[in-house]
């Protein structure tokens, strides 16, 4: 065995250039196969698995998948509102444990701002036992930093949104018209950050909160709640009847059969609101219709594997005219004809195996890259460090891979003859 | 006591069209254990056949090639690997020493299939054959006479009962050549290793007070061969 090592070794660094680039092909390989699996399970558990803390979402009629997207990671427009009293009339139901408003039309460089009650801090868990937690809050400090004052224009921001946009403590700034950033469309009310929100690792990192009222009196702003628009005005209470909201996030008394009681309530007898319920079988189902996506990219990387099989293949394959010699001297010295396949095989899985773990750190960049990205776009947070099985079957498939493409060209070590490719008969 | 013994060799080849082209047909032949043999033969004479069949290369197609009490002619392709690796050293006409590897790699490759990888005796034999200052040096970096000196100690590595040399100085210089003789033949007589070297130089020849002719012993015409 040491022997045979010795010969890969040596065999390997005689070829040096084709070694390196041939374990980098099938690092690149399985890098990306492995990536490919662990995003998209990591992606699939953190969009329809992970805890939102909230049941469901109460909204505008229109898709369950646009109003989940738009509430809880705060992507896609809003397919509307819903008026104040529906807010109202679901928040007295029995059935329901916690009903908070979301009126959202805002944005501050691009992070989107969500006009609520402060209850999304006092009572919502956005994981099981966790609330948000205002960093450096101290309830005997009323200066320092907490929670917005609903009466005020108060702001409370995720820490992603701290981080990307300088945002603190004190900061004063101005929020922009519409979903999407455009510098012209600023609004002339300033608000005043009052608290940074602990990270969360979630969606709501990205998130701007102010006091819902904040955005009905936001200039330009137009509530349609009775069918005609009204703007509100400075000093004077708005009517409830115009009010509306963007959506209601629902945390339910009791198990499934009280959603789904309220589904047939709500969406099958009911006529204006929606209720996404519940929110992962809503998310699974923008899998479902991503799945073609998935697929390609599975099949791309299975043909970069194919490659880089076909790449050891050749590489080792190209060498064998000019190693004939160096076999058939292994040959004369006592090098049996199985020793001479075994150290071409051991060859091409040394080079699979050195790609393998290569690979690892390559998914690892992939892995990070990609939880940065998703990050920044969703707010949704990936571990590039969590187990996945792809972690070992991919080396262990490339490894067997690695030893078929060795067979060709073992064989034709096999097969050496060698009187003939030794020294010139005389 | 012989460590080889050869009785009624016979070796043919399959031309291209066809025919079978008889190259060897050697009655008798042996070497006593220690004992230093030049066999003589022209070129196409069957020398290099001869020295594969009795390294076990090659398989006769009749006769008995006993060597180290052995007969190769009975033994598997593995077994005569494995009898070759232990019982013979050769050294080439042209060293066939392996490019990518350095000069002490080269003498380990000698051992790997016999003894197993000893470097310290790896570097005994090179200090031996005066390389010393040279081990770790590839074999384009040598001197052809260094490279000669690095083929016998490869040769050596294994201590085989018998060492086989193809025209080993077939590419040297006379000076060189009768060097790299003299440490052969020290070198075997040192090892207790009898020593057949195949050559048709009159010179290298006149230096063994054993010399065979091939062309006598081998009932195959040489204009056949």
């Amino acid at each position: 065995m040491r022997g045979l090592w010795f010969l890969v070794r040596r065999s390997l660094r005689q070829h040096i250039l084709s070694t390196v680039i041939t374990v980098l092909a099938v690092a690149l390989a399985s890098g990306l196969v492995m990536a490919v699996f662990s995003i998209n399970t990591q992606t699939h558990k953190a969009f329809t698995g992970g805890e939102t803390g909230f049941d469901a979402v109460l909204g505008a009629r229109g898709s369950p998948l646009q109003l989940v997207l738009n509430t809880i990671f705060h992507l896609e427009t809003s397919p509307g509102n819903i008026p104040w009293s529906l807010y109202q009339e679901i928040k007295r139901d029995p059935r329901v444990k916690l009903a908070i408003p979301y009126a959202v039309g805002d944005n501050y460089l691009g992070f989107r701002v969500v006009g609520t009650t402060p209850e999304i801090f006092t009572d919502f868990e956005y994981r099981k036992g966790t609330k948000f937690r205002v960093q450096g809050h101290d309830p005997a400090n009323p200066d320092g930093p907490r929670i917005f004052d609903p009466e005020l224009r108060e702001a409370v921001i995720g820490s992603y949104v701290a981080q990307k946009t300088g945002l603190r403590f004190g900061s004063v700034f101005s929020p922009y018209h519409g979903i999407d950033f455009r510098e012209k469309a600023q609004h002339g009310e300033q608000y005043v950050v009052v608290g940074v929100l602990e990270p969360t690792n979630s969606p709501s990192d990205r998130v701007i909160w102010i006091p819902i009222e904040g955005i009905y009196r936001m200039g330009g702003h137009y509530l349609r709640g009775a069918g005609e628009d009204y703007e509100a005005k400075p000093e004077e209470e708005i009517p409830d009847e115009h009010k509306e909201v963007s959506s209601v996030m629902l945390k339910f008394r009791g198990g499934k059969m009280v959603g789904m009681r309220l589904v047939e309530d709500i969406n099958t007898r009911g006529k204006v609101a929606t209720l996404a319920y519940p929110i992962g079988e809503v998310m699974a189902e923008l899998f479902q219709k991503l799945g073609w996506v998935t697929r390609i990219l599975t099949l791309v990387a299975y043909l970069v594997v194919a490659v880089a099989t076909g790449s050891i293949l050749a590489s080792i394959y190209n060498t064998m005219n000019e190693r004939r010699r160096e076999f058939a001297i292994l040959r004369a010295l006592g090098a049996r004809r199985a020793t001479v396949f075994s150290v071409i095989v051991a060859e091409a899985v040394s080079i699979a195996a050195l790609g393998s773990a290569l690979g690892i750190v390559v998914c690892g960049c992939i892995l990070w890259g990609a939880a940065v990205v998703v990050r920044a776009q969703t707010g949704v947070v990936l571990d590039p460090f969590t187990y996945h099985t792809a972690l070992v079957a991919t080396p262990a498939g490339m490894l067997l891979l690695g030893a078929l493409a060795g067979l060709l060209p073992a064989f034709k070590a096999y097969s050496t003859d060698v009187a003939e490719n030794l020294a010139p008969q005389s | 006591m012989p460590v080889l013994e050869v009785t009624n060799l016979k070796k043919s080849y399959v031309a291209p069209d066809g025919e079978r082209t008889p190259i060897l047909d050697l009655p008798q032949f042996s070497i006593d254990a220690g004992r230093q043999v030049a066999l003589r033969g022209a070129s196409g004479s069957g020398k290099t056949t001869f020295l594969n069949l009795v390294a076990g290369v090659l398989r006769a197609d009749e006769g008995r090639v006993v060597l180290a009490g052995l007969d190769l002619t009975v033994l598997s392709e593995a077994e005569r690997d494995r009898m070759r690796a232990r019982n013979v050293g050769y050294v080439f006409q042209t060293f066939n020493l392996l490019q990518g590897y350095t000069a002490l790699e080269n003498v380990l490759l000698g051992m790997m299939f016999g003894k197993g990888l000893d470097r310290a005796a790896a570097e005994a034999l090179l200090e031996r054959v005066g390389l010393h200052d040279r081990m770790h040096y590839r074999p384009r970096q040598l001197s052809v006479g260094q490279q000669q000196r690095v083929a016998v100690a490869r040769a050596l590595a294994n201590d085989p009962g018998l060492v086989l040399a193809d025209e080993p100085t077939g590419n040297l210089d006379v000076h060189h050549a009768n060097a790299a003789l003299d440490l052969m033949c020290e070198a075997c007589a040192e090892n207790g290793a009898a020593l057949l070297l195949v050559s048709h130089d009159t010179a290298i020849l006149e230096r063994f007070d054993d010399v065979r002719e091939l062309a006598e012993l081998n009932r195959v015409g040489a204009e056949t061969a």
